[in-house]
């Protein structure tokens, strides 16, 4: 599957017009057609396609991802060097976005049609319609210009000097507004989900049989509905792994966190060929990842789901 | 026609309804509402909302009306939004139905790639495409479409595999038909309500994608868009924010509208099963 994406992601960016020794001679001021040659030989440009893709394979194989010609820097050294700050930042938005929606999805699925679930629901529609990236504006406005509780871009303070729990605590206070970004939209997300899977648990039997023992409700809305409901919320988090990753590219340019989103865009400003390709690689590893973790939980959480049936 | 009947008698399909069918009209009649080209200077440089009455929603850094720019952004965003979902949704279809119709080698082959696009990041694959390829509106309709497709392929494919075994297939089989007939004319129309109910979540999320993608600076420069209006008024962020909140209300508004018309079809279509 990966071979797929490596072979797909190669022709798209074979397909660009100009390549990496083009936006170098542009963003040097222009050279003679014998600077171009020779760079174009150190970085192998000139072989034909097919020998270039079946280098670039080999040498994937070696866990060699290339040399950014932008950076003048290996890939992977520049992919690992962001990739703590995006993991950090994705991590805290799925954790609270998946805390704040479950419970709130209970809050909501408890008692379906009722005013609370209305209003949730309501408020979640909206949440969900906005772009991530507006959000951040529009919070970094509020809580960054006009309150200024909150400092508006970057990860940590500049040559602050912090260490240990100081510096632990300025970058958390960095990370508020992006990962309150991030994750309102999953918040909103998660909620539907939880809400709906709660309207359909209550209508099964077990149910039924919980309240005729004489259960009290919020036993049987904690332990039995909501518990049963939170599978497919946990699928979905798999799901939207991917679509994160992609959100996080907006929300790290917006408030300057120097993660792999950010990363991304400056490989395609400096149409950095190699470096754009292991981005989507490694981003592709990632979700594979992910997912790998997400099949493992859900095995944990729901017995059904036995150690026979492969992992997809 | 009964489907949209049942779904204006829905508070949400109504609601929905009526949004996106007055931002379709503002849309189509932009020439009418405000004349002339909105990337035009139109005024003096950064007024504020609601004061000068020929520039309802001020103006941006060059003097260009900002009310102009939302309305002509219409067009876009519904244009984009909905040409992508309609890409989407056909190239799913085809690969679904000719995966679930072949079977054997071509599915492994044809699911093996849409498991591959389904793990990389569509955003991230919308940003590739665009910045090698060059921005313009058909460009970037095909890199949201590219990102999109996979999940419509998908559920075609379920759709097709169940239907494949029904009786009135293998009747089809039986009295000789080609089975490039069966899959167009016994298994697609079957296979698509399904499909079509997916739509209105692509449409949502091809116009949030294309917004995002202009935020970056990757939307097409000679054509106003909310995504770009918004990029713009965040170099004035600190004075004057009203630019950038402006488009992005609009931006909201559209894809509310669109979400409550799926949620409407949504309780019709669940209406008319029980």
């Amino acid at each position: 599957m990966l071979l797929i994406v490596i072979v797909l992601t190669f022709l798209l960016l074979e397909s660009a017009s100009g390549d990496a020794v083009d936006a170098y001679l542009l963003s040097i001021g222009g050279g003679d057609a014998t600077v171009a040659q020779s760079l174009r030989q150190a970085y192998g440009l000139d072989q034909s396609m097919l020998a270039r893709l079946w280098l670039y394979i080999s040498s994937l194989s070696r866990l060699d991802l290339g040399w950014s010609v932008a950076f003048d820097r290996p890939v992977l050294l520049l992919v690992l060097e962001r990739l703590p700050n995006t993991l950090l930042l994705m991590g805290s938005a799925t954790a609270l976005a998946f805390g704040l929606g479950s419970a709130l999805g209970i809050v909501a699925g408890a008692k379906p049609e009722s005013a609370s679930d209305r209003v949730l629901s309501t408020v979640s529609l909206i949440l969900y319609a906005i772009p991530s990236f507006w959000l951040g504006l529009v919070l970094s406005i509020v809580f960054a210009v006009q309150l200024r509780w909150l400092p508006t871009s970057g990860i940590e303070t500049i040559a602050s000097g912090k260490t240990g729990l100081t510096r632990a605590a300025d970058i958390a206070s960095h990370l508020v507004l992006p990962v309150g970004a991030l994750a309102l939209i999953y918040t909103a997300l998660f909620l539907r989900v939880m809400r709906a899977g709660m309207a359909d648990v209550w209508a099964l039997d077990f149910v039924l049989f919980a309240r005729s023992k004489g259960l009290s409700r919020s036993r049987i809305v904690l332990r039995h509905v909501a518990r049963n409901a939170l599978l497919p919320l946990v699928t979905m988090l798999g799901l939207q792994s991917a679509a994160m990753l992609g959100g996080s590219v907006v929300i790290e340019s917006i408030f300057a966190v120097p993660g792999f989103g950010r990363l991304a865009q400056e490989a395609v400003s400096g149409r950095d060929a190699p470096l754009l390709m292991g981005i989507i690689l490694v981003s592709a590893v990632l979700v594979i990842c992910i997912n790998l973790v997400i099949d493992l939980l859900y095995a944990a959480l729901d017995p059904r789901v036995g150690a026979s049936e492969p992992a997809a | 026609m009964r489907r949209i009947r049942n779904l204006m008698k829905t508070p949400e399909g109504m609601a929905g309804f009526g949004i996106l069918a007055t931002l379709i009209l503002v849309a189509l009649f932009a020439p009418v509402l405000s004349p002339g080209d909105p990337l035009r200077i139109a005024g003096d440089p950064l007024l504020a909302p609601f004061v000068d009455p020929a520039f309802p929603l001020g103006t941006d850094r060059l003097g260009r009306d900002v009310l102009a720019g939302i309305i002509h952004g219409t067009r876009t965003s519904l244009a984009v939004g909905i040409a992508a979902a309609i890409a989407a949704i056909a190239i799913g279809l085809c690969v679904g139905l000719a995966a679930g119709f072949a079977g054997g080698l071509v599915e492994e082959a044809l699911m093996r790639v849409v498991d591959a696009f389904q793990i990389v990041p569509s955003f991230l694959l919308a940003l590739a495409f665009v910045s090698v390829i060059g921005a313009s509106v058909p460009v970037v309709v095909l890199a949201i479409a590219l990102g999109a497709w996979a999940d419509p392929a998908r559920l075609t494919r379920a759709q097709v595999l169940s239907i494949r075994e029904r009786d009135y297939v293998a009747a089809a089989r039986v009295i000789g038909m080609h089975p490039v007939e069966i899959a167009w004319k016994e298994i697609l129309p079957n296979a698509l309500p399904p499909v079509l109910a997916l739509s209105a979540i692509i449409v949502a999320a091809a116009i949030l994608t294309e917004a995002a993608l202009s935020f970056l600076g990757l939307g097409d420069p000679n054509i106003v868009t909310w995504g770009s209006m918004i990029a713009e008024g965040r170099n004035v962020l600190r004075s004057s924010p009203s630019l950038s909140i402006f488009p992005g209300i609009a931006l909201v508004v559209t894809v509310i509208g669109v979400y409550l018309l799926s949620e409407g079809f949504g309780k019709t279509l669940a209406g008319s099963e029980a």
